[in-house]
């Protein structure tokens, strides 16, 4: 214990920096995610095939492979050098953006068609229809499959230690390289991924929670500690038969 | 019959001046099933206009035609006297575009059997949105109007309800004032009733006579409210398999039908207790 306490500012740099990349990635991909998806869902052929070449090519590379092209071939072929954790956080944008970009389009579609005629009733334009009405609607639709990506693109940061970038996953493999405390330098990492998923999942809940109350749903409660405390445990009401 | 992207003649029926809405030869089909078949009539202004009939000869079609939620087959329809489903160029008419009947539908609004009501917004913005983006309404007057369509409607107080917590008559009544509020001169009703318990229908018929009896608008209604369709409307058209096959005022329609078809579905209608 004593070991992590005394390294727990290494630490911190380190899960600063996978905070900074899961920040960066889910940002870009957020943006690429919007962008490309409701591409997608236009009538229009261009657009459409546009979206499907980003979603199918970025969906089939490896992020990491994608980093190494960022940081390593770029270079090459351009003469132009990448910040390492620029090319991290653009690898992960761009391969995260394109399973956002898929969640997009089928939260989009699966808008009832009767709210769009309704629109039309109303004469909204295209923009107008898809930023008042539809985009809210599919919104509440796209959270819980963010909420993964969000975590899954936190996880997929523990990479980038490949390319030079110093993150919580870097700082562990440092840490047991210089010492030979292999089980305490990773334990140290488990618990800050941990932690940072679990603000992350909250974050994502309250966002979920939010859009539902918009749409007039109450969501579905997890049980919180409190709610298990407050509930009657079984068997206390005895003595009444 | 010629498909319709081809020109055809661009000469406006001959009741121009005289009708709002004429439908010239129209034909609908989806896939090999015909809905509409070479349908012509024509309405009024100010005239509200009843649509009858068997479910699936049509009648819906006619007003989702005149929405742009269908695009017509063959034939045009014309509204006030401009072509409506197609549009000029040069000596002919060619198939409207978006832009072209965005520019027609303006006048013409619609309520749907299942409301329709937008879930992420409150009534108020349910009724002051589409004024505000579409006509340009400045937002003060647009929330003085829903105040003012909403006491219309019965709902004064629930201004600031989401349509989650009204009733399935009280989200049409919304509804009727949202499709007002854009001013139509047009009104098309597709059953509007029809999703609703029976309890609640008459607060939505006893609404919707009083537009009728308060304003000119011209309205399209299809019901199987037949007492309502009496009260209301001056003409009653009653269809069977895409064709009108009686029209007449409803006294007549309802007191001495003279087809068969026209007797046998309002018998039909009756049994059921509508």
């Amino acid at each position: 214990m004593d070991f992590l306490i005394q390294r727990l500012p290494l630490y911190i740099d380190g899960a600063w920096i996978t905070i900074q990349l899961t920040f960066g990635g889910c940002a870009l991909a957020f943006v690429l995610a919007m962008v490309f998806g409701i591409m997608g869902t236009i009538r229009h052929w261009l657009p459409r095939a546009i979206s499907t070449v980003y979603v199918e090519v970025f969906r089939g590379i490896a992020a990491l492979v994608l980093m190494f092209w960022m940081a390593f071939a770029l270079p090459q072929l351009s003469g132009f050098r990448l910040d390492d954790m620029f090319a991290a956080i653009l690898a992960l944008g761009l391969n995260v953006g394109a399973y956002g970009a898929e969640v997009v389009r089928s939260s989009i579609n699966a808008v009832p068609k009767a709210q769009v005629e309704a629109t039309v009733a109303l004469n909204l334009s295209w923009f107008q229809r898809t930023r008042l009405v539809v985009l809210p609607q599919a919104w509440a639709q796209m959270l819980p499959t963010f909420g993964n990506l969000v975590i899954e693109l936190m996880k997929a940061t523990a990479v980038v230690y490949l390319i030079g970038v110093a993150d919580l996953t870097a700082v562990a493999q440092n840490m047991r390289e210089s010492t030979g405390e292999t089980v305490v330098a990773f334990i140290g990492a488990f618990i800050l991924y941990y932690l940072i998923a679990q603000v992350l999942i909250f974050g994502m809940r309250m966002l979920e929670r939010r859009a539902n109350r918009k749409l007039g749903r109450t969501p579905p409660r997890g049980k919180s500690l409190k709610s298990l405390a407050q509930s009657t445990p079984v068997g206390s009401a005895g003595g009444t038969f | 019959m010629p498909p319709s992207d081809t020109p055809v003649n661009a000469e406006s029926p001959g009741v121009e001046g005289q009708s709002l809405i004429v439908f010239d030869d129209v034909v609908k089909r989806f896939g090999d099933l015909t809905v509409l078949d070479d349908l012509n009539f024509s309405v009024a202004p100010g005239e509200r206009v009843t649509l009858i009939g068997p479910s699936g000869s049509g009648k819906t079609t006619i007003l989702r035609l005149l929405m742009t939620l269908e695009k017509i087959t063959e034939g045009v329809i014309w509204v006030g006297g401009e072509p409506f489903s197609h549009m000029r160029r040069g000596q002919g008419l060619v198939r409207a575009s978006e832009g072209y009947m965005r520019e027609r539908r303006k006048r013409i609004g619609m309520v749907f059997q299942q409301f329709n009501l937008f879930p992420n917004m409150s009534v108020r913005q349910n009724i002051t949105e589409a004024p505000v983006h579409v006509l340009g309404t400045p937002k003060d007057e647009a929330n003085a109007r829903a105040k003012e369509l909403l006491d219309l409607v019965g709902l004064g107080e629930k201004i600031d309800a989401h349509p989650t917590q009204l009733s399935g008559g009280q989200q049409q009544r919304v509804a009727i004032a949202r499709a007002l509020a854009m001013q139509p001169e047009i009104l098309l009703l597709d059953e509007v009733t029809s999703a609703l318990d029976p309890e609640l229908v008459a607060g939505v018929l006893d609404v919707l006579r009083e537009v009728a009896e308060t304003t000119d608008i011209t309205m399209l209604c299809v019901t199987h409210e037949m007492g309502f369709a009496r009260d209301v409307s001056h003409r009653v058209l009653m269809f069977d398999q895409g064709q009108i096959a009686e029209e007449g005022p409803p006294e007549q329609i309802f007191g001495d039908p003279k087809e068969d078809r026209t007797k046998s579905f309002l018998r039909s209608v009756l049994d059921n207790g509508f």
